[in-house]
């Protein structure tokens, strides 16, 4: 990959004026050090450790509240297994996707890396879809966040989820705009490694949804 | 260089070994509740759980590509810290929680204490 970002970058990255700034490192050699001495990698990581830690609280309010039905429905009375599962293939294959679109765009093929990308949204906005409609349904049902500490907390946790990827979403537009406007140059490969990065980790706190929220409550 | 490069990104080899286990540890899960697999509860919870901290360990390995040499092995730093720090809020909070509504009057015997106290004041004025 660094062969062809040398290649292909220094003519372009030259008149680029968003090309992220890094520390004072003379411009000769610069591209091929470009992916491992920007500081966005970790910083990034350290964001979405303390992300992770948010999510932490709220599944630890789950597990102080999850009991607690003030008269009111369980969990067994309103999850569906079969939904959930749905839901989590969902969230794995635009994962995968996403994978596939990142070495795409390690080959600086930009038609297949949109392509993947694409197939990365529809699999994004389908799990989205899904759970707005079992949002509506629990309200509906009389289920809402205000009905219990329980549903509160339920209601809390996923929607912070859902919400997370939905903004996933939005970047993944906007991104997909960029590469088709300036093609895969470093900034926007950058830009990709790092959603690569958040949209990873939003599947990987899914994984502690279906267990510790879903499955684990209908034994 | 090329070494570094597959740290970072991954190759397809590690994405497709990451899906099938994803995939294999998703579906165990699944198949135990959907199933009615008739196993004790605990050990349904145990699995449940123990599968989910497998499956969260494979993403960080074949998807976000975390390992000893990844920025220097800040990126393992920073997750470890994490982890450290999750463990000390969930259970801390299980903790405290727990010990707190053990040591609380449940609610029934907090109305005949109030109730004693009324009439003994009662007495006295």
């Amino acid at each position: 990959m660094s062969t062809v970002t040398s290649s292909a970058g220094k003519s372009i990255v030259e008149p680029l004026a968003d090309e992220p700034m890094h520390h004072a490192r003379p411009t000769s050699g610069h591209e091929t050090d470009h992916q491992h001495h920007s500081p966005t990698p970790i910083g990034f990581w350290i964001y979405l450790m303390s992300d992770c830690i948010i999510f932490g609280a709220l599944f630890a309010t789950y597990a102080v509240l999850g009991y607690s039905y003030a008269g009111g429905p369980a969990p067994i009375d309103l999850f569906e297994p079969g939904f959930v599962a749905m839901e989590t293939a969902l969230l794995l294959f635009s994962s995968v996707t996403f994978g596939l679109a990142m070495l795409q765009a390690d080959k600086q093929k930009v038609d297949g890396a949109l392509m993947w990308l694409g197939v990365t949204a529809l699999f994004g906005i389908g799990f989205i879809a899904m759970e707005v409609y079992e949002f509506n349904h629990l309200i509906h049902l009389g289920a809402g966040p205000d009905r219990s500490a329980f549903l509160s907390a339920f209601f809390a946790l996923v929607g912070t989820h859902g919400l997370h990827v939905t903004f996933g979403l939005v970047w993944l537009f906007t991104l997909m705009a960029q590469i088709k406007m300036h093609g895969l140059i470093p900034a926007n490969m950058q830009r990709l490694g790092t959603l690569s990065m958040f949209w990873h980790f939003l599947d990987l706190i899914w994984i502690g949804v279906f267990s510790f929220v879903y499955l684990v409550r209908l034994v | 260089m090329a070494d570094h490069t597959a740290h970072s990104h991954g190759t397809m080899g590690q994405l497709m070994i990451g899906f099938a286990l994803a995939a294999i540890l998703t579906i165990i899960p699944f198949y135990l509740i959907m199933a009615e697999v008739d196993l004790p509860r605990t050990t349904l919870i145990a699995w449940i759980m123990g599968l989910g901290a497998v499956q969260i360990i494979v993403h960080l390995v074949f998807f976000l590509h975390v390992n000893k040499s990844a920025e220097e092995g800040w990126t393992l730093s920073a997750t470890i810290f994490s982890v450290v720090i999750l463990v000390i809020v969930l259970a801390g909070s299980l903790w405290v929680m727990h010990n707190m509504n053990e040591n609380m009057m449940p609610m029934h015997e907090m109305d005949q204490q109030i109730e004693q106290m009324k009439s003994l004041q009662s007495q006295q004025g």
